[in-house]
Order: structure tokens, then C-alpha cells, then sequence
């Protein structure tokens, strides 16, 4: 909200430093959760990246999206990997990485090719009709309230797509309950 | 002459519904200090707030069995929650030798701060119009405020489950995977239970929420969306691991479940933690449904000139709220047993869950209708029309609650064939079998 009083290409200090500042946050947090060897606490390095990426969709004045990666994401998704993680009785005990150099590499060459094509996007230019004016998100949720800017499109325009999307994932439910069924039938049997 | 009075009464409801349009809040400094102020006083109270309500628990407590409970420390025991906290910060921190220990030393922390962080979007007054410019009573008035709390509520599962895993004892474990699987299973329907709400404010901005139940107490949403209350205070005993579902903690099956290896300040954050988490339920209780800090019966608090007075009286209305909801709290804690696992499941997605679900068809169907009859949301008529709705859909739900139907009995496992079964089998052993096993071992 605050960078729409300022010229295009500036941003305030504050707005800066909080940026860093979670950026960091999320970029350390992300890197923890990767090299812990305790799941549960690979887990909780998780949820903190998670919520530094709702702090920078807040600052982008995207309190919806801000809110739903807390709520979908920490809140509820994480949750239920702890508990399987209780369930599987993991506890601390050290699971080694069960995969060769080969696939070690291969992702290594991965995530150096993202790295590269982020770097890559950064230094172009956004397409112009990509782009919106400085602080028209703000003047959005000011107008219509938080959530009108997504629902709007989301149920007129896009209905169907989000429709198909809500089938696929009964879909999912309904063959996940069908394995666990399948597999209990073998093993009373 | 009851037509004209009836008419009058009409007039005043329909006309300025909710809060005027007021000037922007305060910027710079005076935001800053205004801010730093709300911040200290929400702080306080709220901490004050909770000390008290654990007193009040204890004597209620008391009360309801008969007993005299803390009388000593101060006027009718008044300072006991003080000296109880002296005590526990002088107490010895033990630490079990095979748990995990930074977790076990966060898990306290993380189930307290959510419970906090809630209060910073709730308005706990009407805002004050002052010379700065118009100040909020929420600390921090999001456009998501709603969604906010959902996020933040949903947080407050992982001290508790931290605390039962990293204690690495058994019970402890249990505790925490039993409130992982309610907190998750009551959220759902918490979420759901509050839909009709928002889609009776039409926004999720706490303000917009408040100032739609404004005016005569006609338009809180406990009398247009009843069952959704209903189910929300359900799901809030469940989030909150109260009785009757305190199953996370259940002393008598798991010593004292996910807090059993905690002692002294660390339990103690336990202690204030679910406290914290009641007042906050509370808030949002009152917030939600009975109008925030609206003040029933009259509209002296919602038109124009917005005082400090009407700040302040707002303020108090709104704890006087609190407080009642509080007191429900303890009230069904020390009148109810505690569920079963397995009922507590089938109440929390067999029944709580589809209510909630028919019930905002049933609202989307009923406003949608009501505007095409012409009926504005923010009007008498509105308000009357989902109330007589409302009471026939509670009499069909109070008349459906059956616990031989929709919440599995104790003996819901078995056929009511074999139950009878077992029981004439136990009757058979008994009458037939000799007398030869002397007891004791089975």
C-alpha cells in the first residue's frame, strides 16, 4: 500500500529492508529444510519458509494468497505430514538418503538450471500487458474488498476450469481410498 | 397506535445500518503512538484477562461441586493465579533425558503465541473518531481479517502436537496425535460454520462483519445464521481441548497426555495457553455472532459522532460478552464427561460437517431468495424472515439429535443382534458354569 505514493522503480527503505529481510528468511529456512536429518524438523523449517512466502505476498498486496499459504499450507498440509511422520513413528532417528551420486547430480544440475532461468527473468523485461499500474492491486482491495479481485474471475470466468479442478481431486481421494482398502483386504486375507 | 410504534421502530432499524463513512486514519506519529498504545493496553488486559479467568475457573469449579476453591491469596482469592505464577517460575525446570530438546523448550511458546496473535485484527470497541483522525480499535484492521484468524487458528495444532512428540514418551505421543486428529477434524467444520456469516456480511474484513450485525441487536448473526453458531461454538470447545474434548490431555487414560513431561513455568505456558485460547474463542464468539461490540437494543452506539465515550462503552459491552461466553466454557466443563475417541470422530465428520454443509445452502438459498423477494440484507424484514427460518431449522435439528443415530452410543461397535447375543451368553456362563474358577486372576 505504501508504494503507490512513490515513482516507478523506487521503493521505500522499510519496504526494502522488510523484503530482505524475509527473503533471507525464506532462502535460509529452505536450506535447513533440506539438509536437516530429522524429518520432523526438516518439517518445521518447512512451515517457516512458508510463512515468510505469505510475508512477501503480503508485501505484494496479495493478502488472499498471504493468508491461504499460511492456512492451506502451514496450517493444514504440514500438519497431517507431522502426523504421519508421528504415525510412521520416524522419529529422530537418522533415514539416509537411499539414492546414488547419479540422481544427486541430476538434481543438482536441476536446480542450477532454475537458478539459471530466475536469473535469466530477472535481467529481461515483463511484457507490458503482464504488468499492472503501481498500486492497483491496493486500490483493488480498497474498492471491492480482499477477495472480489479473485473470486470474481475465479467463479464467472474460470468456473469450469475450477469445477474440473475439484473433480480431479475427488478423483484423487476416491483412488487413495481404494488402494488403502485394496491393501487391507490382502492382508486379512 | 401499535402499527405507529411498530412503524417508528422500523424507520430507526432500516435507516443507517451499520457505521457512516468516517475520516482516514491517523498517519505518522500519531498512528505510530496509536498503535503502541493498543498495542500495551490489548497486551494487558489480555494477560490480566487471562490470570482472572483462571481464577474464575477454580471457583466456578468450586461452586459447582460444592466447594469453597482458592479463598486465600487476596479478596475471595483474587491474587492466586499471582502467587501460583511466582511459584512456578521458582520451581526447578526438569527436562527428560531422551527428548528432543528444542522443540521441547518451543512447543509451550508455539501454543500460546497463535492464541495471542488472533487478538490483533479483532475490534474490541467502536472506532474512535479523534482529532488525529478515525482510530481503530483493532490493532492491525486487515481487509482479511476474517481469514486471518482461520490462518492463525489453525497454527495453534502444533504446540500441542510438538510438545506430545518431542516429550518422546508414550502417552505424550498419544495426547499429541489424538488433538493433531481432532484440531484438523473440528477445523473443518469451524471453517465451514462461518460461511454463512460471510455471506451475510458479503465481506471478510472483521469491520465490515461487525458493522452488518450493527444497530438493534436484530441483525446478530445468532439469530440469522443459528445453527452456524451452534456448530462454531462446538468446534471452538474442540480447538480449544476443552471438556467434553479434552481427549489430548484425558488424565485418566493418559497421565496428563502431550503436557505430561512439562513442569513448572513450561507447563505453566500449557496452563495460560488454553486459557488464552478460550478468551480468544470467546472474542471471536462474540465478534461473530452477537454483533462484536455492538450494543443491543439501541443505536446510540452506532450513528455519528464517534466519542471516546462510546469507545470506551462499546469496549466494556464487548468484555461483558467475553465474559459470558467464558463462562459457558467452564460451565460445560465441569457438567459434561468427556467423549470417546471414535464418538468424537463421528460427531466431528458425521454429523457436524454435513450440518454445516446443508446449512450454507440452505443460507445462500434463503438470502438469494429474500433479495429477489426484495428484501435487502440490511433490512427488518431480512433479519425477521431468517429468524423464523432459523428457529424452524433448529427445531429440526434439536428434534433429529438422537444418540442412538447420529452420534455412536458406547455400544455402537456391535449390533444391537450380538449385543444381545453377548448378553445371554454372559448370562448362560454364568448360570452353567461351575463354580470352579475362583476369580481374581481374570
Amino acid at each position: 500500500m505504501v508504494v503507490q505514493d512513490m515513482p516507478h522503480g523506487t521503493l521505500p527503505l522499510l519496504y526494502t529492508f522488510h523484503f530482505y529481510l524475509f527473503g533471507i528468511i525464506a532462502i535460509v529456512s529452505a536450506l535447513l529444510f533440506v539438509t536437516r536429518k530429522s524429518p520432523v524438523a526438516a518439517a518445521l523449517w518447512l512451515v517457516n519458509t512458508m510463512f515468510s512466502l505469505a510475508a512477501l505476498y503480503v508485501m505484494l498486496d496479495a493478502q488472499f494468497i498471504g493468508v491461504i499459504q499460511v492456512l492451506v499450507y502451514a496450517g493444514a498440509i504440514m500438519v497431517v505430514f507431522l502426523f504421519v511422520i508421528m504415525l510412521l513413528n520416524l522419529g529422530q532417528g537418522v533415514v539416509g538418503d537411499a539414492r546414488g551420486l547419479g540422481w544427486k547430480l541430476i538434481a543438482g544440475a536441476v536446480g542450477v538450471a532454475l537458478l539459471a532461468q530466475i536469473f535469466a527473468l530477472t535481467r529481461s523485461r515483463t511484457p507490458v500487458n503482464l504488468t499492472l499500474p503501481a498500486g492497483y492491486t491496493a486500490q483493488q482491495v480498497e474498492r471491492t474488498g480482499a477477495i472480489t479481485p479473485i473470486a470474481g474471475p475465479l467463479f464467472n470466468e474460470y468456473l469450469l476450469a475450477f469445477e474440473v479442478t475439484s473433480v480431479l481431486l475427488l478423483a484423487a481421494i476416491v483412488g487413495a481410498v481404494v488402494l488403502g482398502k485394496q491393501r487391507g483386504e490382502g492382508d486379512a486375507g | 397506535m401499535i402499527a405507529l410504534a411498530l412503524d417508528a421502530f422500523v424507520q430507526a432499524a432500516t435507516q443507517a445500518n451499520g457505521l457512516e463513512h468516517l475520516p482516514p486514519p491517523p498517519s505518522g506519529g500519531a498512528w505510530f503512538l496509536a498503535t503502541v498504545v493498543k498495542l500495551l493496553l490489548t497486551f494487558t488486559i489480555y494477560m490480566i484477562g487471562v490470570m482472572m479467568v483462571i481464577w474464575l475457573e477454580r471457583r466456578v469449579c468450586a461452586f459447582i461441586q460444592d466447594r469453597r476453591g482458592p479463598n486465600r491469596v487476596g479478596p475471595h482469592g483474587l491474587l492466586q493465579s499471582v502467587a501460583d505464577g511466582v511459584k512456578n517460575i521458582m520451581k526447578e525446570e526438569t527436562y527428560p533425558s531422551q527428548a528432543y530438546l528444542p522443540l521441547f523448550v518451543l512447543a509451550p511458546v508455539m501454543s500460546f503465541i497463535p492464541a495471542l496473535l488472533t487478538w490483533s485484527v479483532i475490534p474490541y470497541g467502536a472506532p474512535w473518531d479523534s482529532q488525529w483522525g478515525t482510530i481503530d480499535t483493532a490493532l492491525a484492521p486487515m481487509p482479511i481479517g476474517f481469514l486471518f484468524i482461520l490462518a492463525i487458528g489453525s497454527l495453534g495444532v502444533y504446540g500441542i502436537v510438538l510438545a506430545g512428540w518431542s516429550s518422546n514418551n508414550k502417552y505424550s505421543l498419544l495426547g499429541g496425535l489424538r488433538s493433531s486428529a481432532q484440531m484438523i477434524s473440528y477445523e473443518i467444520a469451524m471453517g465451514m460454520s462461518t460461511i454463512p456469516v460471510l455471506i451475510l456480511a458479503g465481506n471478510v474484513s472483521l469491520d465490515r462483519i461487525v458493522s452488518q450485525q450493527g444497530g438493534w441487536g436484530l441483525h446478530w448473526n445468532a439469530i440469522n445464521c443459528t445453527i452456524a453458531w451452534f456448530i462454531f461454538m462446538i468446534a471452538a470447545f474442540a480447538e480449544t481441548n476443552r471438556l467434553p474434548f479434552d481427549l489430548p490431555e484425558a488424565e485418566s487414560e493418559l497421565v496428563a497426555g502431550y503436557h505430561s513431561e512439562y513442569s513448572a513455568m513450561k507447563f505453566s505456558m500449557f496452563f495460560i495457553a488454553e486459557y488464552a485460547n478460550m478468551m480468544t474463542a470467546s472474542a471471536l464468539m462474540a465478534t461473530l455472532f452477537f454483533g462484536g461490540w455492538d450494543i443491543p437494543f439501541t443505536m446510540w452506539d452506532n450513528v455519528a459522532p464517534h466519542t471516546l465515550l462510546k469507545t470506551l462503552v462499546t469496549f466494556a459491552f464487548f468484555w461483558v460478552k467475553i465474559m459470558v461466553f467464558v463462562f459457558i466454557y467452564i460451565w460445560v466443563r465441569w457438567t459434561l464427561p468427556r467423549f470417546r475417541y471414535d464418538q468424537l470422530m463421528a460427531l466431528g465428520w458425521k454429523f457436524m460437517l454435513p450440518t454445516a454443509l446443508t446449512y450454507i445452502v440452505v443460507i445462500a438459498g434463503a438470502t438469494l431468495g429474500l433479495e429477489f423477494a426484495g428484501f435487502h440484507p440490511d433490512s427488518w424484514q431480512f433479519a425477521v424472515a431468517m429468524l423464523v427460518i432459523n428457529l424452524v431449522l433448529t427445531g429440526i435439528l434439536f428434534g433429529l439429535i438422537d444418540r442412538g443415530r447420529l452420534i455412536s452410543p458406547s455400544y455402537s461397535r456391535l449390533d444391537k443382534r450380538d449385543l444381545a447375543k453377548l448378553r445371554r451368553a454372559r448370562f448362560d456362563r454364568a448360570r452353567f458354569e461351575p463354580a470352579t474358577s475362583e476369580g481374581g486372576a481374570d
